[in-house]
């Protein structure tokens, strides 16, 4: 027998807090082994941010400092500036990134700073009890939105891949989910596509992962998956928005 | 039987994820036992059948799985 899948050593022996079922898991996994198949582990440095992933410093094998909410491309931009052989990366929720650090990540981006921001993206506050978000879909059920999302009053959901896309700044920026395991496998190369760049000095990259929040959508983790592939990834196409080393 | 898959039984969350992505539906979460996290764990009831994809460890959000092949 020979071993062909066993948990990284990019990820601590903590626990994760997320709820059963939430691929916030899939996603931090993902990360964890490109550091890892990528060797870079040891000077790698997570700038975590608010939301369900708050406490990701404690499942990352390697250093991290926690944000203030929407502040961590801030805070990355000063890590990366002051210790430009780290590897410095983002780990932010769609209302961490989208909503109330949108002036960080778009002004990070127009600098063209060198890190790697991973986006997760499910449509939802998951942290704080399932609130709208600004990438909730039209019509979509939150306890702030009881009746669904009303596009009339509360404004279509931002697209932030493509958003990102128009800055001069980005070097990267692709969209992938995480809704079966060939979606898996290509979120997986786009990340590692994003931490090659930074070690490369290519510039600012950032992956959008289309990810679940079963219990704030109030569906069972497999249905959720069902959410991402069939809901969520319509009205936010799969795909390169950006790839600076192709043009 | 061309693999083998292990469970960590202690930090499996009784999702059911890697049972909905298993091609060959040979895994199920055993209801008849709690695990010490309160969940009722994920087993493999037909390792026989295992064609050690990876399919169920790609899935699992808590990194719960290996996965073994059979050396030919
Ligand atoms: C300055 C500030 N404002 C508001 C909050 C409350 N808050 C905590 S998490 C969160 C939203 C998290 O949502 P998201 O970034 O989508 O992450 P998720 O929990 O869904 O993974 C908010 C508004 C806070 N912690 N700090
Ligand atoms: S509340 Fe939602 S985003 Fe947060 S851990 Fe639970 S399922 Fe995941
Ligand atoms: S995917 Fe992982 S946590 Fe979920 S039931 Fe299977 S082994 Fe358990």
């Amino acid at each position: 027998m020979t071993v062909i899948f066993k948990k990284t050593k990019g990820l601590t022996d903590k626990p994760l807090t997320y709820c059963p079922g939430c691929t916030h898991g899939i996603i931090h996994r993902l990360v964890a082994e490109v550091l890892e198949e990528l060797n870079v582990l040891d000077r790698s440095i997570l700038i975590a941010s608010v939301g369900c992933s708050v406490m990701s410093y404690d499942f990352f094998n390697c250093d991290s400092i926690q944000a203030a909410h929407g502040r961590a491309p801030a805070v990355a931009t000063g890590v990366k500036r002051v210790r430009p052989d780290s590897i410095v990366f983002t780990y932010q929720g769609d209302g961490d990134l989208a909503s109330i650090g949108t002036g960080e990540i778009v002004q990070a981006a127009h600098r063209g700073e060198n890190i790697t921001v991973i986006f997760v993206n499910n449509a939802i506050y998951g942290m704080t009890g399932g609130q709208m978000a600004p990438t909730t879909l039209p019509g979509q059920i939150t306890t702030t939105s009881p009746y669904g999302r009303d596009v009339k009053t509360q404004g279509e959901p931002i697209k932030v891949s493509e958003l990102m896309a128009t800055i001069p700044g980005t070097y990267y920026v692709e969209r992938v989910m995480t809704a079966d395991p060939v979606s898996v496998r290509k979120a997986k190369t786009a990340i590692k596509k994003a931490f090659q760049n930074q070690v490369d000095g290519k510039g600012f990259s950032m992956v959008e992962v289309l990810s679940s929040c079963n219990i704030g959508w109030g569906l069972n983790p497999v249905d959720s998956l069902k959410y991402i592939k069939e809901d969520m990834a319509s009205y936010f196409p799969l795909g390169v928005y950006k790839d600076k080393g192709k043009i | 039987m061309k693999g083998r898959v292990i469970f960590n039984e202690d930090t499996c969350k009784g999702c059911g994820l890697c049972v909905n992505a298993c091609p060959m539906k040979i895994l199920a979460l055993d209801l008849t036992r709690v695990n010490k996290i309160g969940y009722t764990p994920a087993h493999c009831f037909d390792m026989d059948k295992c064609i050690a994809c990876t399919n169920c460890a790609l899935m699992c959000p808590d990194s719960c799985i290996t996965v073994e092949r059979l050396d030919v």
